[in-house]
């Protein structure tokens, strides 16, 4: 059976999210980045503890700056998706559920994502 | 007989489950391995691969890239049913995502065992 046309919104630039539903979609985002680049860590892992030789030249390729500005995009993925998987693992407890509690947890959620990323990333380069 | 459409769904409640059971073991795998490495601080070839062969590290290891693929699986399978309609573009994209997948598990094993 075709489905009904349906009227659709989906311009991206209009439609304003409240913090939580920015918050979840920020989640499904970052895994999906996650996901995408999952080769890529992968590949760093193998450099980094193949030998001392491809160590070291890892360590170098690990100055560029962009290769930094992909790594720090990756730790904030990385960051955001937990912290706010957590979140979700409480609302799953029904914990946080109601209005007031819900916007205020995501908005600690998306705080720490970021705080903790530039404390890493700084502490880390 | 009902029409049966092949969708990835009616594993609805185990992937649920599991989805989270491999979020918390990431978790705390992270939280061991961040500890570890404020702890060691490796600043060497040597003390980087040392962190890996330290009793049980590569065992826990395994486990956590283990748990890291089923919980992408049910992650990009969700993305992948929300997004994509038709039926045989979205079984050939979780075929190819699930190879996938499986490709990097056997790949994490083989970077962490060979050490």
């Amino acid at each position: 059976m075709e489905p009904r046309k349906r009227p659709k919104h989906l311009d991206l630039t209009k439609i304003r999210l409240p913090v939580p539903g920015l918050v979840s979609i920020l989640h499904r985002v970052s895994g999906a980045g996650l996901f995408l680049l999952l080769p890529l860590v992968l590949c760093l892992l193998e450099r980094s503890l193949r030998s001392a030789q491809s160590y070291d030249s890892l360590r170098a390729t690990l100055q560029m700056p962009l290769v930094r500005l992909v790594l720090v995009g990756l730790l904030w993925a990385l960051l955001h998706h937990l912290f706010a998987g957590i979140r979700f693992l409480a609302l799953d407890l029904h914990k946080g559920t109601d209005l007031h509690t819900a916007r205020a947890t995501s908005r600690l959620v998306l705080g720490a994502g970021i705080a903790c990323t530039v404390i890493l990333g700084a502490w880390l380069w | 007989m009902v029409k049966r459409v092949v969708v990835g769904a009616h594993y609805g409640l185990r992937d649920w489950l599991a989805q989270r059971a491999t979020a918390v073991i990431m978790a705390i795998y992270l939280a061991v391995f961040g500890l570890l490495l404020l702890a060691l601080r490796p600043d060497s070839y040597e003390a980087w691969r040392g962190l890996f062969v330290l009793p049980g590290m590569r065992l826990a290891s395994s486990v956590f890239f283990g748990a890291l693929f089923y919980h992408a699986w049910v992650g990009v399978r969700d993305i992948v049913m929300d997004y994509v309609q038709p039926t045989l573009v979205r079984l050939v994209l979780e075929v190819a995502v699930i190879t996938c997948l499986f490709a990097y598990g056997v790949w994490a094993l083989q970077i962490l065992w060979s050490i």
